[in-house]
């Protein structure tokens, strides 16, 4: 798969940080009417009990991962579902995937040069912490913590240089 | 105006609530709503039941939105139907890429009612 030169080396030249922290904000705000802001990752300890992940592919190549506690999983899905059904866990799973999936398409959208030459997977959402995440990915990482109703949640985004 | 008879196309069952409740917020008075998981879902869907409205996603396995789209003119139920894309995917290239498929509206996730106020009213018929 090819990467356009451009956008992978402008990820090394550009701080896109605040970037994907305004990606992540919108969605919390438009999608669940919650207001998140970053918070120190040495003061609250990031949970990876639930994981969903997106991929990139063609200009910008890479994944990107959404992690928190159970807990905070189904809060997020009564946010997005309403208390009466987002208890099932295939429910929870979906809002989980869905909030990634946003947090990934807002993100790109606001890089002028990925104009429709970046896509993105459907989501993969892991429930459960007892696993190695090992990317391929070996360009930029960027990394976000917000608190969410005062628990973490993690935002990753792991770029192919 | 009798109410609206909708299909939405999402491969998430939560983001399709979601498109419900938004177009319920809007002040849509819906009628039956009609649920599928990609574009394939949706083609054998609209084969039992006619539908005044479509709110369809692009990224989608088996069948994406703009095949979807593309195949909708030789759908016997599905002619004059407007679209509507609800989609993560931003960019110009896709909007366009939609439109000249025979969309009639694009809203980006993610979206305020306002936003599906704007862009579903006027095409099926109402001020937005």
């Amino acid at each position: 798969m090819s990467t356009d030169t451009s956008l992978a080396t402008r990820s090394r030249e550009e701080n896109w940080q605040p970037v994907l922290e305004l990606a992540v904000e919108e969605v919390f705000e438009i999608m669940l009417g919650h207001r998140v802001k970053p918070a120190s990752r040495a003061e609250h300890t990031p949970s990876s009990q639930c994981t969903a992940m997106v991929g990139l592919a063609g200009a910008l190549c890479g994944i990107l991962t959404f992690c928190c506690d159970r807990t905070t999983a189904r809060e997020l899905a009564k946010c997005m579902l309403g208390p009466e059904i987002a208890d099932a866990d295939d429910q929870v799973s979906d809002a989980l995937g869905e909030i990634c999936n946003m947090i990934a398409g807002n993100f790109k959208n606001k890089l002028a040069g990925a104009d429709g030459r970046c896509m993105l997977s459907v989501p993969t959402v892991i429930r459960g912490e007892e696993y190695t995440f090992y990317s391929l990915a070996d360009g930029d990482h960027l990394e976000t913590v917000m608190l969410f109703e005062n628990s973490p949640v993690t935002v990753s985004l792991q770029l192919h240089s | 105006m009798d109410k609206i008879r909708t299909l939405i196309v999402d491969d998430s069952s939560v983001m399709r609530k979601i498109v419900e409740r938004s177009l319920r917020q809007a002040g849509l008075e819906l009628g039956k709503v009609v649920e599928a998981g990609n574009g394939a879902e949706a083609l054998a869907a609209l084969s039992k039941d006619p539908v005044d409205l479509i709110l369809c996603d692009i990224n989608m396995p088996v069948m994406d939105g703009l095949e979807f789209v593309r195949t909708l003119p030789t759908v016997e139920n599905a002619k004059g139907v407007p679209v509507v894309m609800i989609t993560t995917e931003g960019s110009e290239t896709h909007v366009v890429q939609a439109l000249s498929a025979g969309a009639r509206g694009y809203i980006r996730k993610p979206f305020t009612p306002e936003q599906v106020r704007e862009h579903v009213l006027p095409v099926v018929g109402k001020k937005s």
